[in-house]
């Protein structure tokens, strides 16, 4: 009897014991998080893409809660809508930011640009690109092994097995910016969606001499400047034989498309 | 005892099917394009203009920054045009074209065929020389021979290696230089032991070259005793810097490190006779023994090629593409480039052409990597290919530089050995140079 009496009341004290000494060490070492992280995570897509720059929807989140202003911050997935959310929920201002989709500037498909050579490599654009300029005489140009198609975390961009060029589905598209950095060409951009999904854009990157460019591909942009001329806007720049349109000042009037002797310059949704 | 290196290597077979037949001068090409980017470093700078006439030897470009070559037309006749033509990558270089008129050479150029033995240079004139003649390494990698003779502050090169090791399948250029020009290499080999200042020099020769083995020890052991003869194991990749240097002197050149950080300056065949060449005949570096071989073609050839010759002409010359081959190569089988355009041009360093068929080509079909570490024991840097791959696809940068990545010498024994057919190198060398890139931008 007296072996029970003492083995319960030594494990109570001892029990009482450590408990004391863990209520103490809590104290001492206790981390005080900000509790609104957790809310602005919940308010996240969580995809984790990173297309924000964070390397998660939680790291975005603390981000948010830290910064004094929200007008540096974009999540990409959500859009403008959950960044008013998460504004509304910390209480500080926030700036409307005009949503962006994933452009392909490359037309170089199998007619307009001719393969002068098999590649029979490993199947990836970056380690083509790391052995050799490429399967066609544009040294620009999309490689068509797919990269940006694996990169994609939305299904929102696909190689077109006619074409060889990828395309992107506007709809799924979170502009999150994945495959930009897996084109080792830097074929893709992200551009304002524009009104009505309305975009115009030079659909080359080729910056290679009018001539050396149109020998490569047919719909190759010269540097001719003849849409720089025929802009009202002041949106075209070219620079090293390459056209640029700057879709903060394009009012997506299509007078240069039509100009474009070699049909680089692409409307998307006018019909 | 027969030496080799002490880790790694494969042992493919030899293929030297062009092992006996003899160089014989190509024939002149109608027009050369010749590049300001034959070696590493900073493409020379043109010193001639469109509508020159230049003749065979003229100096036509001169070496623009430290690591940087002299380029000498390798034919006479007026330049047509200086403008930028693609490489046999499709790179873009500058280039200087010219169409030939007869076969006019310099004054100075020594043509005979006496061999010349007694040195009249110094050390520093020999260099000097050298960098005028716009020698560069004919091994591969081109790089300027004057800047590797050139003595490093505070590292001092005690001996002078020589690769004959041609441990790449296919290739005979360097066999057929050392049977037809033995003493010329010598005295070459000697002249760049004046230039480092340093008293013994090590020949490495493979054995599956036992003649070249044979005459070269005759005539060194006569005149020559301090070039000691050594006879290599056969086995890839031996005639890498790192893996002769092993074998030879059983010293470790460490990461990043530089041969001359062991003491010793390792120099190619080739490159020993252009030095003789260019010291003794005045004759700078514009041709160079290619081998043009292959199973698919009928005749195997051994040429001294000038300079400036597109794949075009040379192809055409040995009768047009066989119909079964599919790939040219420019170098050995294990790496050399494919040539993608047939209007590249040869440079300095092209050793080889190489035609291959389907059947020799294809890729077989990639599996699972199934962990038998054949790729480790063939890496003949020590390092773990498999894993290299691994994280080079998660693009994990940081572990990449943890386990060496940049260490690697592009060989190619790990996909050459990798039964399940995964292309290592290829992710390897894309993730190398990413590894490099982060490592030199450090202060």
């Amino acid at each position: 009897m007296d072996t029970v009496i003492f083995t319960i009341v030594s494990l109570t004290v001892l029990g009482f014991l450590l408990s004391l000494i863990l209520y103490f060490v809590a104290q001492k070492f206790k981390i005080v998080e900000d509790p609104r992280i957790d809310d602005v995570e919940a308010i996240m897509p969580g995809v984790n893409c990173g297309g924000c720059g964070y390397a998660g929807c939680r790291a975005f989140a603390e981000g948010c809660v830290k910064a004094e202003n929200l007008d540096a911050m974009f999540c990409p997935v959500g859009g403008n809508e959950t960044m008013q959310k998460v504004a509304g929920y910390l209480g500080i201002r926030v700036e409307e930011k005009a949503p962006r989709v994933a452009v392909v500037r490359c037309n170089g498909t199998c007619d307009n640009r001719p393969k002068t050579n098999d590649y029979d490599g490993y199947s990836s654009c970056a380690v083509m690109a790391s052995l050799y300029a490429g399967d066609t005489d544009c040294r620009y140009g999309c490689l068509g092994q797919g990269d940006c198609e694996l990169s994609c975390k939305f299904d929102a961009i696909k190689m077109n097995p006619v074409t060889g060029l990828p395309e992107v589905d506007a709809q799924k598209c979170t502009a999150c910016g994945a495959c930009v950095k897996s084109c080792p060409r830097v074929i893709i951009e992200l551009r304002n969606k524009g009104i009505k999904n309305r975009r115009i854009y030079v659909s080359c990157i080729n910056k290679d001499k009018g001539g050396v460019a149109k020998k490569a591909c047919a719909v190759a942009c010269t540097g001719c400047t003849k849409c720089q001329k025929v802009c009202a806007f002041d949106a075209i720049t070219i620079t090293s034989n390459l056209a640029y349109i700057d879709y903060n000042k394009c009012r997506l009037c299509r007078k240069c498309v039509t100009e474009c002797p070699t049909q680089a310059i692409w409307e998307v949704n006018y019909d | 005892m027969i030496k080799t290196f002490s880790i790694g290597g494969i042992h493919p077979q030899d293929y030297k099917i062009s092992a006996e037949a003899s160089i014989e001068n190509f024939p002149l090409a109608e027009t050369a394009y010749i590049s300001m980017s034959q070696h590493l470093g900073a493409p020379a700078e043109p010193v001639v203009a469109k509508g020159d006439y230049v003749k065979v030897g003229q100096l036509i470009a001169k070496a623009n920054g430290f690591i940087s070559a002299n380029i000498h037309t390798s034919v006479s006749g007026k330049v047509i045009s200086i403008e930028q033509l693609q490489d046999l990558a499709g790179n873009i270089s500058q280039h200087i074209v010219i169409r030939r008129e007869g076969d006019d050479w310099m004054e100075n150029i020594d043509k005979s065929e006496d061999v010349i033995r007694t040195i009249k240079f110094s050390g520093e004139e020999i260099i000097a020389k050298i960098a005028e003649n716009g020698i560069v390494g004919l091994g591969g990698a081109a790089f300027p021979t004057h800047i590797k003779l050139s003595p490093v502050p505070n590292k001092k090169a005690g001996c002078l290696i020589i690769n004959g090791s041609e441990c790449e399948p296919y290739l005979t250029s360097d066999y057929r230089v050392m049977i037809e020009s033995p003493e010329q290499i010598l005295i070459g080999t000697k002249i760049m032991m004046k230039a480092l200042n340093v008293q013994s020099a090590f020949f490495g020769v493979e054995e599956n070259k036992p003649k070249a083995i044979g005459i070269l020890k005759e005539i060194a052991a006569k005149s020559y005793p301090y070039i000691k003869i050594v006879t290599l194991k056969k086995r890839y990749p031996q005639g890498g810097e790192k893996q002769l240097i092993d074998a030879i002197t059983g010293r470790r050149v460490p990461s990043m490190g530089l041969p001359v950080d062991t003491g010793v300056v390792v120099q190619n065949v080739g490159t020993a006779l252009a030095v003789y060449e260019a010291i003794q005949k005045n004759k700078p570096l514009f041709e160079g023994v290619v081998t043009i071989t292959g199973e698919c073609i009928t005749e195997q050839r051994n040429f001294r090629l000038r300079v400036g010759t597109t794949y075009e002409t040379i192809i055409s010359a040995i009768g047009g593409f066989p119909k079964d081959a599919v790939k040219l190569i420019s170098g050995g089988p294990m790496m050399g480039k494919a040539v993608s355009r047939m209007d590249a041009a040869s440079v300095k360093s092209t050793s080889a052409l190489l035609l291959l068929t389907e059947n020799q080509t294809k890729r077989g079909e990639e599996g699972s990597c199934i962990r038998c570490a054949k790729c480790v024991n063939s890496c003949p840097m020590g390092l773990e290919p498999y894993l290299l791959n691994k994280l080079s696809m998660a693009g994990r940068v940081e572990d990449l530089e943890k386990h060496m990545v940049h260490d690697c010498i592009e060989c190619g024994c790990c996909s050459y050995t990798c039964p399940s057919n995964i292309p290592l190198l290829d992710a390897i060398r894309l993730s190398k140079y990413q590894v490099l890139k982060i490592i030199r931008s450090r202060p």
